[in-house]
């Protein structure tokens, strides 16, 4: 096996609170091979944007990495010192942010922007131009050169998020960041976007860690999928296998909340009963009991452990 | 490169359709204009005593009329332009600097540094300004640079207030973040990213603070702790005339009407770039 492009090794943040310490991430361990599309997900507060906050080490100033490694190309990207890390953000990380509508500086034109982030380039004006332009038309933007004299509020939403991905590819990064980019979109453009990251990727041969609740996304566009719940990664594998033999309980009420299964016309959308334990004062045991049907004694009182294989659950009951 | 040029040009624009903010510019080209020009267009020389001709209407030699020491009106004003703008030149254009570059550090440095900046900026502020230059004044005697001085210590505070908050709002914006994330460094950010989003409101600030400091120099130069006597301003134009008033109105005409026509055109084109740069104005395009 290859050596990952990302590996993260036993990874924990913790943020100090007033009410307390909150254990947002636990143990977490993570590979990205290169030239893969992994998938998060999980719902809200389940600790996916910590996690990639601390991958490119913008952790919030009361969050504190309480064990674990993440490392990059074989360098632990938390022994970096701030210069270190800053070379490597937008470089050979880069990121793709939810938002396009406020993800892009709203004075400064799209040639501007797309320019300047080339900065660390000796090249030429015209040739960091050109190369932006090159780009603007991988994503599929219609007349770029055009575009480089318009400002973000010309652009719709789907031609933003195209220039966002446009600047995040500009430097060939080895893996792309994409905290949920579809999900201010609507679905035609969500659909078009995933096509093109695909393509983009088959084209650059980055790995992409792609950040989405949205499970028909994953599904389409990732090889690999992670769940996440409540700062724990309790299912991973491969696309197919976790969509179609979820092992984890919590994985299948996810998948049967995704409104494109439900087949009966219904006023009343499947939920998953319950709420998240809170991340101050963890139950022990298994975090998803309390709202697990298939709870037996052993799991209030045991941690259950990530399986080995290439199909991981964190299960104590199912799946054995 | 482009950008820059369409903003002026996109100010332009904007200035051609509002009338007011038109006349405001017209105002304010031909004040900077006579006051470069002073000496040419000057009729006399401003500082030339003609005590058998004082206190005289205008006639079509002194079309001001004369002063209580004969010397010429208009002459004296537009002299007198020439000390009010370059006050307002010099002392807006540091101050401005120093506040943009003391609030940049306190909205966007650690949160200790914005206190102690926060707490020395309402200190400053907290003096009234004509007390403040009165001390300052017993101190070092007047002088125009102690005009200059005393504008720029207590206009900094207003800059930097100012500056600070919009940093602190656009600190935690998305691209923002999204500049950080692709690897931006903090100078990097401020200069390229926060500085042409708080360029608008600066310059329209500016733009309007330019009759308060002409004022604040005409009224320091009024109680004598401006510019020194024989040197023209219209504050010094005014105190002269005030007392002898009753024997000729013109020299407070022609002092008082140069301030009125300062403050009428930078307002009315401060108002006017405000509304062509508001953005919240401006977002004509929308999607396409």
């Amino acid at each position: 096996m290859a050596t990952p492009v990302l590996d993260i090794r036993d990874l924990s943040v913790d943020y100090q609170t007033d009410r307390g310490v909150l254990h947002a991430l636990r143990h977490i361990n993570l590979q990205i091979e290169a030239g893969r599309i992994v998938g998060i997900v999980g719902e809200s507060g389940c600790g996916k944007s910590t996690l990639i906050s601390t991958i490119i080490r913008l952790l919030a100033p009361n969050a504190t990495i309480a064990a674990g490694a993440v490392h990059f190309k074989g360098r632990n990207l938390l022994d970096l010192d701030p210069d270190g890390m800053r070379a490597l953000r937008g470089n050979e990380i880069s990121m793709v942010f939810q938002d396009p509508m406020t993800s892009l500086n709203p004075v400064l034109s799209i040639g501007r922007q797309m320019t300047d982030i080339q900065y660390r380039d000796a090249s030429s004006k015209a040739e960091k131009r050109a190369r932006a332009i090159r780009l603007l038309e991988r994503v599929g933007l219609p007349d770029p050169a055009e575009q480089l004299r318009r400002y973000p509020h010309h652009l719709s939403g789907g031609m933003r998020q195209r220039v966002a991905i446009a600047m995040a590819l500009m430097t060939q990064p080895a893996l792309l960041i994409a905290d949920e980019p579809t999900t201010a979109l609507d679905a035609t453009l969500e659909v078009q976007i995933i096509e093109r990251l695909k393509q983009l990727q088959r084209d650059f041969g980055c790995a992409i860690l792609f950040i989405s609740h949205h499970l028909g996304v994953i599904a389409e566009l990732c090889d690999e999928v992670v769940v996440m719940y409540a700062g724990e990664l309790v299912e991973s594998g491969s696309t197919r296998d976790v969509f179609l033999s979820p092992r984890h309980p919590y994985t299948r009420k996810l998948l049967e909340c995704d409104p494109a299964r439900i087949q009966k016309a219904s006023r009343n959308l499947p939920v998953i009963a319950g709420k998240l334990p809170d991340l101050v004062d963890l139950p022990r045991g298994c975090v998803f009991r309390e709202r697990c049907d298939l709870a037996v004694d052993v799991c209030t009182r045991e941690q259950p452990r990530l399986d080995n294989g290439d199909h991981r659950a964190a299960c104590h009951v199912s799946g054995r | 490169m482009s950008s820059r040029s369409g903003f002026f040009a996109e100010i332009f624009a904007g200035l051609k359709k509002d009338p007011l903010g038109m006349t405001g510019l017209v105002i304010v080209v031909v004040l900077l204009l006579a006051s470069i020009f002073a000496a040419q267009l000057a009729p006399h020389d401003p500082l030339e005593v003609d005590v058998y001709n004082r206190l005289q209407s205008p006639t079509w030699q002194h079309w001001l009329g004369t002063d209580q020491l004969g010397r010429d009106v208009l002459s004296r004003v537009l002299f007198g332009g020439r000390v009010a703008l370059k006050v307002a030149l010099v002392a807006i254009s540091i101050s401005l600097s120093v506040g943009l570059l003391l609030g940049m550090l306190a909205g966007f440095g650690p949160a200790w540094l914005d206190r102690l900046l926060v707490i020395c900026f309402d200190t400053l502020r907290s003096f009234p300004t004509i007390m403040f230059a009165l001390a300052i004044v017993a101190l070092t005697g007047p002088s125009l640079n102690t005009v200059i001085g005393v504008i720029i210590i207590t206009s900094i505070p207003v800059y930097a207030r100012i500056v600070r908050t919009q940093t602190q709002a656009l600190r935690d914006e998305d691209f923002i973040l999204a500049e950080r994330a692709m690897g931006a460094s903090t100078a990097r950010i401020l200069g390229h990213h926060i500085l042409p989003n708080i360029a608008a409101p600066l310059l329209i600030l500016a733009s309007m603070d330019v009759p308060a400091v002409v004022g604040m120099e005409a009224g320091l130069s009024f109680l004598g702790l401006g510019v020194s006597p024989p040197t023209p301003s219209w504050g010094s134009i005014l105190n002269d005339g005030y007392s002898y008033l009753r024997n000729s109105p013109w020299p407070i005409l022609a002092g008082g009407l140069p301030l009125i026509l300062v403050t009428l055109g930078f307002t009315f084109f401060g108002e006017s770039l405000r509304d062509i740069l508001d953005p919240k104005l401006r977002k004509k395009g929308g999607s396409s």
